[in-house]
């Protein structure tokens, strides 16, 4: 189709002929942070971020490191979950359930008879109530996060940051990303909210707050 | 055949008919009233707000000035991500190409993630002329598909349909299409979107190959951004081995970067939430995630010619939120079907002609169809000047050939007449659109056609409006 394109672009070449041939200056006096945060203020980060969340009808455990496991195990009712790799063991050592491993692949109906999945995630905003999922280690391939009915995700509090702009730059856009804000949910029959359609229809969050212990 | 908008009549006679509809009424107000509480409390929140306008027009106006290098660029970083860029001049040449891409697989039934364009092409009954049944996923989408409807919002295709309707239409056809609804199902929109998952998730396990649209194509990165509630956006985009994106050529944003302002503006002013519950964002293939062919379709469709349009251009900012028609008092009375486009309300009245040309009696209508109160000024996230580009095209259109003009300005106006009889509705949109400065012409005389008058010449814009001005000193007693 290079006819297709060539005319295109001599259209553009000829509809902008009027136009400066230089960048148009952008401002960008919008914030960098949440409204009314200060970023350097850890609690009231996290603190809003697990409002953030709340809102959405997500479920959010606060815990710290030497807590995972303990409180996963109350979170995640005992089932079939997917476990990618990469995915601490050491935080299922109290749930009683099955893990189901990734590898070899598993088909999409075994992702669709799994009861839930686990995860870590690659970034998380507290202004939007945001996890963001780059398929790194412990986060799986995308399709295992979508297909079974409830995603736990465990949070580092350092990887919490107060708003868009600041997580934008931590994230490789070269990656699949996912940015997950809620359980799934539609507003089309009158406006009215229902929560979950298609994806996760439920969502819970553990959020690890002694960030400075690594979860390797 | 499903049906299309070809054909349809012209605004005047559409709108005379839809404000005769008492139930369409009833469903577009409350659903457009709903959603614009939602949106005001959710922009309220943001000190910010104005200067992420004010971003956002300038990164697309910086994209439109060039946009032939930024197509360039998106089209070798998506060559370099292993996808494949395709081009197409108009709706039949894009419908050919994405129909060749499908009957390449083999597939007879593909998914669909709700995409306007595809709409606007026609996309879903080119592919059925070939034999390929393409199933919408998206719920307001599957709705008005299921119900041999057309699509009256640009964020919430089904918003004139009510509960009880869209039981019916589950009831009635899901069994046609695949699983049936659940026995029982009442009106209950719980119930309603647990019939949708069920009868989608069989279709979902199965698809091979998915169409989607795209909110934003990054140029840098060659990224393809999609948003969506439900997550059959992500089931399509990410479960099929086949993944065909057709995207119009005004989607692009230049650098990954620039997604915080737009992601921060869309979902706020789309549907009055700080996100929405799923942004897919993705850059080519992914080795053992997600499909592994990918196709991107960029298509012009008339876009070059809006581009060329000096007032018009800035149309091509457009996110397709929806605020300007759920701010719009007309689109509030007509519903969405009377523009007779997949793009209804002020960003369809400026839009249509602009892609289209003024020349033919339904788009030529078009430009009237507005009381020029200016409130979808005031809410556009992209900061588009609607009167300034009504006011021009009506002037091409009383330019243009007299044929068309003198009965598509004079039917026009009529409708628009009777259309705004209530002076109530607008009077609340011009509340609603502050004190910014909502477009009130000097001489307007009482009534919605007073603007009208002079509507050929710019009127001057008075920095608040008459009635809030009223308001603030006590009738120019202060
Ligand atoms: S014209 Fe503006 S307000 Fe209307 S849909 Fe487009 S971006 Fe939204």
């Amino acid at each position: 189709m290079t006819g297709a394109r060539e005319e295109i672009l001599a259209r553009i070449r000829r509809a902008t002929a009027d136009l400066p041939a230089t960048a148009v200056a952008v401002p960008r006096a919008y914030l960098r942070h949440a409204p009314g945060v200060d970023p350097e203020d850890r609690t009231a980060v996290l603190d809003l971020f697990a409002e953030r969340l709340g809102e959405y009808g997500a479920a959010v455990h606060r815990t710290d490191a030497a807590a995972v496991a303990p409180t996963l195990a109350s979170a995640l009712p005992a089932g079939r979950a997917v476990v990618p790799r990469g995915f601490p063991a050491q935080w299922l050592a109290d749930w009683s359930g099955t893990a189901l491993a990734d590898e070899p692949l598993l088909t999409r109906e075994q992702l669709d008879a799994a009861d839930a999945v686990v995860t870590t995630c690659a970034a998380a905003i507290a202004d939007s109530g945001t996890l963001v999922l780059d398929a790194g280690p412990g986060q799986g391939r995308r399709a295992a996060t979508l297909l079974p009915d409830l995603h736990l995700c465990v949070v580092r509090a350092d990887q919490v940051v107060s708003a868009m702009p600041e997580a934008i730059g931590l994230l490789d856009p070269r990656r699949p990303l996912t940015w997950i804000s809620g359980p799934s949910a539609t507003a089309d029959i009158e406006m009215i909210r229902v929560q979950g359609v298609h994806g996760p229809r439920r969502l819970t969050v553990l959020l690890v707050e002694d960030s400075d212990v690594s979860d390797a | 055949m499903s049906r299309t908008f070809v054909g349809w009549p012209a605004f005047p006679e559409a709108a005379a008919a839809a404000t005769h509809d008492e139930r369409l009424r009833a469903n577009v107000t409350r659903a457009t009233h709903t959603i614009r509480g939602k949106r005001a409390r959710l922009v309220a929140e943001r000190p910010d707000w104005e200067d992420l306008r004010d971003s956002a027009a300038a990164l697309k106006d910086d994209v439109l000035a060039h946009l032939d290098s930024y197509l360039l660029q998106v089209e070798e970083q998506v060559t370099a991500a292993g996808g494949t860029v395709h081009w197409a001049r108009d709706a039949a040449e894009a419908n050919a190409l994405v129909t060749a891409l499908v009957q390449a697989t083999g597939e007879q039934e593909i998914v669909k993630v709700k995409s306007m364009l595809t709409e606007e092409i026609g996309l879903d009954n080119a592919l059925e002329a070939a034999g390929i049944s393409a199933r919408e996923t998206d719920l307001a989408a599957a709705i008005v598909q299921l119900g041999d409807d057309l699509p009256s919002h640009v964020v919430v295709p089904a918003l004139h349909r009510n509960r009880a309707e869209i039981r019916e239409i589950f009831v009635r056809e899901m069994g046609r299409h695949g699983r049936p609804a659940p026995d029982g199902l009442t009106d209950d929109p719980p119930q309603l979107a647990e019939a949708a998952r069920l009868h989608l998730r069989e279709k979902f396990l199965k698809a091979r190959v998915a169409v989607s649209g795209a909110n934003f194509l990054v140029a840098e990165t060659g990224t393809v951004v999609v948003v969506e509630s439900e997550g059959n956006g992500r089931m399509c985009l990410t479960l099929a081995d086949t993944l065909i994106s057709v995207v119009g050529i005004e989607k692009v944003v230049p650098t990954w970067r620039d997604l915080e302002v737009f992601l921060q503006l869309l979902a706020r002013n789309a549907t009055g939430e700080r996100m929405s519950p799923y942004t897919t964002t993705f850059s080519g293939v992914t080795p053992g995630d997600g499909p592994q062919t990918f196709h991107l379709v960029l298509v012009d469709n008339g876009r070059t010619r809006a581009l060329a349009d000096e007032v018009g251009r800035q149309a091509l900012r457009c996110i397709r939120c929806g605020a300007c028609m759920n701010i719009c008092p007309v689109y509030e009375r007509t519903g969405g079907h009377a523009y007779g486009s997949v793009y209804p309300g002020p960003i369809g009245a400026i839009l249509n002609p602009l892609l289209k040309g003024p020349d033919d009696p339904q788009t030529a209508s078009l430009p009237y169809a507005s009381s020029l109160c200016g409130a979808c000024n005031e809410v556009c996230p992209v900061r588009i000047r609607f009167t300034d580009v009504l006011l021009e095209l009506r002037h091409q259109v009383a330019e243009g050939d007299a044929a068309v003009k003198h009965p598509a300005e004079k039917a026009a106006l009529r409708a628009i007449g009777a259309v705004m009889e209530h002076p109530a509705a607008w009077n609340a949109a011009v509340r609603a659109a502050g004190t910014a400065g909502p477009l009130v012409p000097k001489n307007r005389l009482p009534g919605p056609l007073g603007g009208w008058t002079d509507s050929r010449s710019v009127p001057e814009i008075p920095k608040e409006s008459f009635r809030s001005w009223w308001k603030r000193t006590d009738g120019g007693t202060r």
